[in-house]
């Protein structure tokens, strides 16, 4: 009764899904990089990126659909399809908060130029490092590994907070620089929205692996 | 009503070949309980052991005890009266094919002796109707055989026959496997509905069936029983790697 084809198809719907990922990874990579030399030819890159991620989402959609449908998969099988549907879906979005970023890049270019006191950056590199993880732990099936990126959620949170209250000490200081400093401050809630991605990433990857039920807002009831 | 099922320390024997080893298991009341496992494991042989049919073959041993509800199956009473508390089902319906359906349903309590034919008459129609058979049946009562009526039919059929000496405990040997996909879903809401009124314990091959049908599913490997649990568990998340493989297909 061994399911050859059956499992080929799992690693076929696994392989897509990295692929996916990887332009997904690519495209914040690429909005972050033309956030920090303000390169609109870049931010064209990440918006020629998301027709071909929506595709590839719903083609993983279909193939997890039909494996459901023909296979009747039971167990880690099972449950490595759903994570593979709420992956696939939170994959997307990371794909759309990276075309989010490099608007707020286009409407910042079109602004005089100033100097801001927070560091996107850093909160960059925090997010597609937890996305990063978040996949490596998808790759290796490693829960232990998926555990850390949750952590890291906190730091990230944290990073955007303190963001949002300098710039918001900024804006009432300096009401001249408001456009800017609300442009940004947009581009760091896209940067937490990536970490939150990573983190319901590694909610399901734990799933698949050990069966438990990790989620944030399950766990704290909010 | 149904009674639990309690099995402690159960091993069984063809010849020399250990067939069942060390079996412990609480069978819950007026549910529906699956044993599945590849061919070979000691499933069948397990629920043989539950209405003293393993013992039928002159080479087969059994130790360990059973209780059907207060009875001790091994100890207290003869196969007899215990295959009438504990009715049994098959894979391949066998209505016996010179009675008619209405002689099939009746022939157990005409052979304890039963013999009030107005109350023979409301008997079979309970049951029949128990077993989802009545209305398919009710004009051809003494006129069609049980051969000649449909696979599906004639498993109902025997459903019915061994309903009609009112049992505890349902057994079900893969009772859907020689069936169409319209007759297994029948007999499988068939099931649904008796754990109402009795134990059932069902031995399939077919994994979404148990998951169909069954609260509890137990699963067998080599005589053994691996792994016992609440079936939602067993196919979402069991705690035992060698059921996990079974299910998904990784080995058998």
């Amino acid at each position: 009764m061994t399911r050859i084809r059956f499992h080929q198809n799992l690693d076929d719907l696994k392989e897509k899904l990295l692929v996916m990922a990887g332009i997904a990874e690519q495209a914040i990579q690429r909005s972050i990089e033309a956030y920090r030399v303000r390169d609109l030819s870049i931010c064209d890159l990440v918006q020629r990126s998301e027709p071909a991620i929506n595709r590839q989402e719903r083609e993983i959609d279909q193939m997890a659909l039909d494996l459901l449908a023909m296979e009747q998969p039971m167990a880690i099988d099972l449950r490595f399809i759903l994570a593979v549907i709420k992956i696939n879906a939170d994959i997307e979005r990371v794909g759309d908060q990276a075309v989010n970023i490099a608007g707020r890049v286009r409407d910042l270019q079109a602004m005089p130029p100033v100097e801001l006191p927070v560091d996107i950056p850093k909160l960059a590199s925090m997010s597609a490092s937890m996305v990063r993880r978040a996949l490596q732990a998808f790759i290796d099936a490693d829960a232990d590994l998926a555990e850390s990126v949750l952590t890291m959620d906190d730091q990230v949170d944290q990073m955007n907070n303190a963001i949002y209250r300098t710039l918001s000490k900024l804006i009432h200081d300096e009401p001249s620089q408001t456009p800017q400093a609300l442009n940004v401050l947009l581009i760091a809630r896209n940067l937490e929205r990536v970490g939150d991605h990573a983190t319901n990433i590694a909610e399901d990857v734990i799933f698949w692996v050990s069966g438990a039920d990790v989620r944030r807002h399950w766990r704290t009831g909010s | 009503m149904g009674v639990g099922i309690e099995v402690k320390d159960l091993n069984a024997w063809y010849g020399s070949t250990h067939t069942l080893r060390d079996i412990h298991l609480n069978i819950p009341a007026n549910h529906a309980t699956a044993l599945i496992g590849p061919s070979g494991c000691g499933k069948s042989t397990f629920v043989r052991c539950l209405n003293r049919m393993h013992e039928t073959n002159p080479i087969a041993r059994v130790t360990g005890t059973v209780k059907i509800g207060d009875l001790d199956i091994y100890n207290d009473v003869s196969p007899v009266v215990i295959r009438r508390r504990i009715g049994m089902v098959f894979q391949r319906p066998n209505p016996f094919p010179t009675m008619s359906i209405y002689d099939n349903v009746a022939s157990g309590l005409r052979l304890n002796g039963f013999r009030n034919r107005q109350a023979l008459d409301e008997i079979v129609e309970r049951s029949l109707r128990r077993a989802a058979l009545w209305d398919e049946v009710k004009d051809d009562l003494k006129r069609k055989s049980g051969a000649s009526i449909s696979g599906g039919q004639q498993q109902r059929l025997c459903i019915a026959r061994t309903l009609a000496v009112d049992p505890e405990v349902l057994l079900m040997d893969e009772p859907a496997s020689a069936l169409d996909p319209i007759s297994t879903a029948k007999i499988e809401d068939l099931i649904f509905q008796l754990k109402s009124e009795y134990t059932i314990v069902i031995v399939t091959h077919n994994m979404q069936q148990a998951a169909r049908v069954a609260e509890k599913t137990g699963f067998f490997l080599n005589g053994q029983l691996v792994e016992f649990d609440a079936t939602t568990k067993i196919f979402t998340n069991p705690s035992d790697k060698r059921t996990e493989d079974y299910i998904t297909g990784r080995f058998g």
